[in-house]
């Protein structure tokens, strides 16, 4: 039974959509609320809110009938590795300088692959960072200092 | 102005030197994208969409919709020759497209889905140019009601009719919605779901959004998906039709563009619906339905048709009502606000270079297809043996240059990561993506629009029903999902989907 639950898609869905909506009709409670006539900032996020909650649990329960499995492959380097990759080209950018950050990037998106070469890696992250500086600094002259420190 | 006159500017305006490189440059990029599976036209308008900043709007609206259209063309010609579809839309061309391919007349086919998309680019341009300044002049007189009601309806059609599940559908506009409302609010100056990050008080980015769901969520997706593709590619011998298929072509062509039209205007329906009931309209029709699957130019001829006529009328609500159609359309409603220019009714009046530039472009961008895909399919071919992991991290690249270009904030940069992650879950349990962006766009205007509303009709919600216009709407949206939550409609829609 567990098991049957833990794969259900829309019973998954239904949790999610409920947990959205929750927290935005808590949250909208610290702004004022307001009559129909003069809404206040919390009038609109709290009926979404609890549009969501009511889709949620009307989209959990027919999960619980239909017994929909998700599908379509998890990989979890992908999940972890790609989203990495973008977070610390974040952080190099503005403390390393253009060209570290696309390095970076580009290496970790590659290795977020299944077929990881060394070789072809490496040539890759050179050619996609030296055709990014020149379409993006040389060409449209977006004003990032291209290495920090030089 | 006349018809006339306003075609004389707006092709004065499309074929500047300036303009007309944006055009090619725009048509181009689309069709590469078209033809490589894995990435589309959302993903890349998201991913360029920054890059256009520096560029005046009409060059940079010339360029997205010259994506846009290119990546249709581009779709069919490697659903033709590899049975691969490149895009959505021309999953259908792949079933009699590729039958043509095997039996040696991959070039025909080719040749009549490009002239037939031109002709329904040529016609769908006229329809925005003839249907255009009629509905602006008449929702120029729209007020707040009209517009929230307007609004409604669009959302409401656009998540219902759209492919797949309705409740997820509709939760995933209203999601959008909250989204969009994140930020400051306009009425009261406080900072709403900000998490006390200033730079949340702005909003979040509509390119955060668009590149984290669309481009990042799709990459995550793809890597986890571990189905390889091989390419096997039919010889392109002699490209022109004979007779007889032009004969066989000419009624799908005029139907599908009909079809095309058709849907485009409604809300929600992707070019996949025009092309689909093309593709039945004319198997249904045929003297002899044997002939398809087994390479009838007809199924062809007639999707390949009804697609681009769709993908041109879709811009008719955006550009007149300022109410995107369909996720691409949302990303164009976010590239005019990003360069300043407020959506809506007034755009063809104020600003008639950049509504009668585009239009002219689009026509423009059509002929430069035909003549620039039929030489160049060798060259599109062996761009599809070209493996996704070398693909990807290019587009890696240009996503978070593309995001953190915007406001140099690192912090959307950490925000777009994060709704790749949400992309993805969100894909895996069966919501449609779509959908929220059109929230996420609308948000803000629905809740300002429903503000004013109500504070004009001193609290009183009736003013949507009795006003005309409003009730219209109001009714329209109601009948739409009345009649989709008839099982025996969704079931249809559903086996036209597999």
């Amino acid at each position: 039974m567990i098991a049957v639950l833990r794969n259900n898609r829309d019973l998954w869905a239904g949790v999610m959509l409920v947990g959205i909506g929750a927290g935005a009709v808590l949250m909208a409670r610290d702004y004022p609320f307001g009559t129909t006539l003069r809404m206040g900032a919390g009038y609109f996020p709290s009926v979404l809110g609890w549009i969501l909650i009511a889709f949620g649990c009307w989209i959990g329960v027919s999960g619980l009938r239909h017994r929909a499995v998700i599908e379509g492959g998890w990989s979890p380097r992908a999940l972890l590795v790609l989203p990495l990759s973008l977070v610390l080209f974040g952080v190099f950018i503005d403390r390393a300088g253009f060209v570290p950050a696309l390095a970076v990037l580009i290496f970790g998106a590659a290795a977020a692959g299944r077929d990881f070469r060394l070789v072809e890696v490496l040539a890759l992250t050179a050619f996609l960072t030296a055709l990014c500086v020149l379409i993006f600094v040389v060409g449209l002259g977006l004003p990032y200092p291209l290495v920090f420190g030089f | 102005m006349d018809l006339l006159g306003n075609l004389v500017l707006g092709f004065g305006v499309a074929l500047s030197l300036q303009n007309l490189l944006y055009c090619f440059i725009g048509v181009l990029v689309g069709t590469l994208i078209g033809v490589l599976p894995g990435i589309g036209p959302l993903a890349t308008i998201a991913m360029l969409l920054p890059i256009t900043f520096s560029v005046p709007p009409v060059a940079a609206l010339i360029m997205l919709a010259g994506i846009y259209y290119g990546a249709q063309y581009g779709g069919s010609t490697t659903a033709i020759l590899v049975n691969l579809p490149g895009e959505t839309s021309s999953v259908v061309t792949c079933i009699d497209g590729y039958q043509m391919a095997r039996q040696g007349r991959a070039g025909p086919a080719l040749a009549v889905a490009a002239l037939g998309s031109f002709f329904a680019g040529t016609v769908g341009t006229l329809l925005i140019a003839l249907a255009g300044p009629p509905l602006a002049e008449f929702a120029l007189s729209f007020a707040a009601p009209e517009y929230f009601s307007l609004m409604l309806m669009g959302l409401v059609a656009a998540a219902v009719l759209a492919q797949g599940d309705m409740a997820k559908s509709l939760a995933m506009v209203v999601l959008g919605l909250l989204l969009g409302i994140v930020g400051t609010d306009v009425n009261s100056g406080i900072a709403r779901f900000s998490f006390g990050v200033t730079e949340l008080t702005d909003g979040i980015g509509f390119v955060v959004v668009a590149v984290g769901v669309f481009a990042i969520g799709e990459i995550i997706s793809n890597l986890g998906d571990a189905t390889r593709r091989t390419v096997e590619t039919a010889k392109v011998t002699h490209l022109f039709p004979t007779r007889e298929d032009i004969r066989r072509s000419i009624g799908p062509v005029l139907r599908g563009t009909s079809l095309g039209a058709f849907f485009g205007v409604l809300p929600g329906t992707g070019p996949a619906i025009a092309s689909f009931s093309s593709y039945m309209l004319e198997k249904k029709l045929a003297a002899d339905p044997d002939r398809f699957g087994r390479g009838a130019i007809e199924g062809v001829a007639g999707p390949e048709s009804a697609n681009n006529a769709d993908a041109q009328c879709k811009f008719i609500p955006m550009l007149t009502l300022g109410l995107p159609a369909s996720g691409v359309m949302a990303l164009m409603l976010g590239a005019l606000t990003i360069q300043g220019i407020q959506p809506g009714p007034q755009v063809m009046t104020q600003r008639p270079e950049l509504f009668w530039g585009l239009i002219a472009s689009m026509w423009i961008g059509n002929l430069m297809l035909v003549i620039l895909n039929l030489p160049l399919i060798g060259l599109w071919v062996r761009l599809l043996s070209m493996p996704y992991r070398l693909l990807y991290p290019a587009i890696m690249a240009f996503s978070a240059i593309g995001v953190f270009s915007v406001n140099n904030s690192p912090l959307e940069i950490y925000l777009a990561a994060l709704f790749g992650v949400l992309g993805l879950v969100w894909m895996r349990l069966g919501f449609p993506l779509a959908p929220l962006l059109l929230g996420f766009v609308l948000g803000p205007m629905l809740e300002e629009n429903l503000r004013r509303a109500l504070l004009q009709a001193a609290g009183n919600p009736m003013v949507f029903v009795t006003r005309p216009i409003s009730l219209v709407f109001i009714l329209a949206t109601l009948a739409i999902l009345v009649v989709m939550a008839f099982p025996a409609i969704r079931r249809r829609q559903r086996d036209i989907a597999d």
